[in-house]
């Protein structure tokens, strides 16, 4: 049933990035275009988002495990290092310069060019240097 | 360089957005796991921990999501990109090392931890979206413009 509802979670996800239009890196960087064609639409992407989700996991905090899991997995850090902030800082340079994070990038793997394919292989190298980094 | 224009979609955006939390809701309580896809593609990387499968099948429905969607309407998804295959993988890298780095991305720090109040997420996404912002002034009206 894990494996099931990881799918349909995965599956619904796509589909609210494609319905959304985050799969096209020009209507990214147009949100982040500020000085020039603005495109404010990401804006309400990540409020519908976030709102959504802020209600549902507060509906959730009641429950004491999941449907098909032992115990909820939730981040514990609290501490805001240099990790955190040089890490995000050097997300944001990428993803404006491709217009591309990983949800939409994995989403159009399938129907991708081959400018996708490069930048998935290219973030999976990233993820691998990171780990051989921090270990 | 070439800006191709886009037009504000107020409608299709929230919908959309609604879907991402309602996925992000549903992932939490059936797996009781965070829906961060930097996460979750990385854990395809070995060596494997636990919980390889769900990440997998995770990967998959995201990966499937878009044979679904073109039996609507107007359901081929556009997509207007650079063409330039070494500044997409210096942006592939970058999001990888960085995600990780900062563990997380717009998945899992800018709509997952925005909803749980965390500051460590509120922090990196003011982070990402900051340095994007600046990426793309310097790309498109310094050295393109």
């Amino acid at each position: 049933m894990q494996i099931l509802s990881a799918l349909i979670a995965g599956f619904v996800l796509g589909l609210g990035l494609l319905v959304s239009q985050m799969t096209n890196p020009a209507k990214v960087l147009n949100f982040l275009d500020v000085a020039g064609i603005w495109d404010p639409s990401l804006l309400l992407v990540i409020g519908g988002a976030v709102v959504t989700t802020l209600v549902g996991f507060q509906l959730l905090k009641k429950r004491s495990a999941p449907l098909f899991a032992d115990v909820f997995h939730l981040p514990t850090k609290t501490e805001i290092d240099y990790r955190l902030l040089v890490g995000a800082a050097l997300f944001g340079v990428g993803w404006g310069l491709g217009g591309l994070c990983p949800g939409p990038a994995v989403t159009s793997i399938l129907i991708a060019n081959l400018g996708i394919v490069v930048f998935i292989a290219a973030m999976i190298f990233g993820m691998w240097i990171e780990r051989q980094i921090t270990n | 360089m070439y800006i191709p224009a886009t037009e504000f979609t107020p409608l299709s955006a929230l919908a959309g957005g609604v879907m991402i939390g309602l996925a992000a809701v549903w992932f939490l309580l059936s797996s009781g796991r965070i829906a961060g896809v930097s996460g979750i593609v990385s854990g395809l990387i070995p060596p494997f921990s636990p919980g390889v499968g769900v990440n997998l099948a995770f990967v998959a429905g995201l990966a499937i999501s878009p044979i679904a969607y073109s039996v609507f309407p107007g359901g081929t998804p556009e997509q207007t990109m650079s063409s330039n295959l070494w500044l997409l993988g210096a942006a592939g890298m970058l999001v990888g090392f960085g995600s990780r780095l900062g563990s997380g991305c717009t998945s899992g720090h800018g709509v997952c931890g925005i909803a749980r109040l965390s500051w460590r997420s509120i922090i990196a996404t003011i982070t990402f979206v900051a340095t994007a912002m600046a990426t793309v002034y310097v790309t498109r009206h310094m050295i393109g413009g």
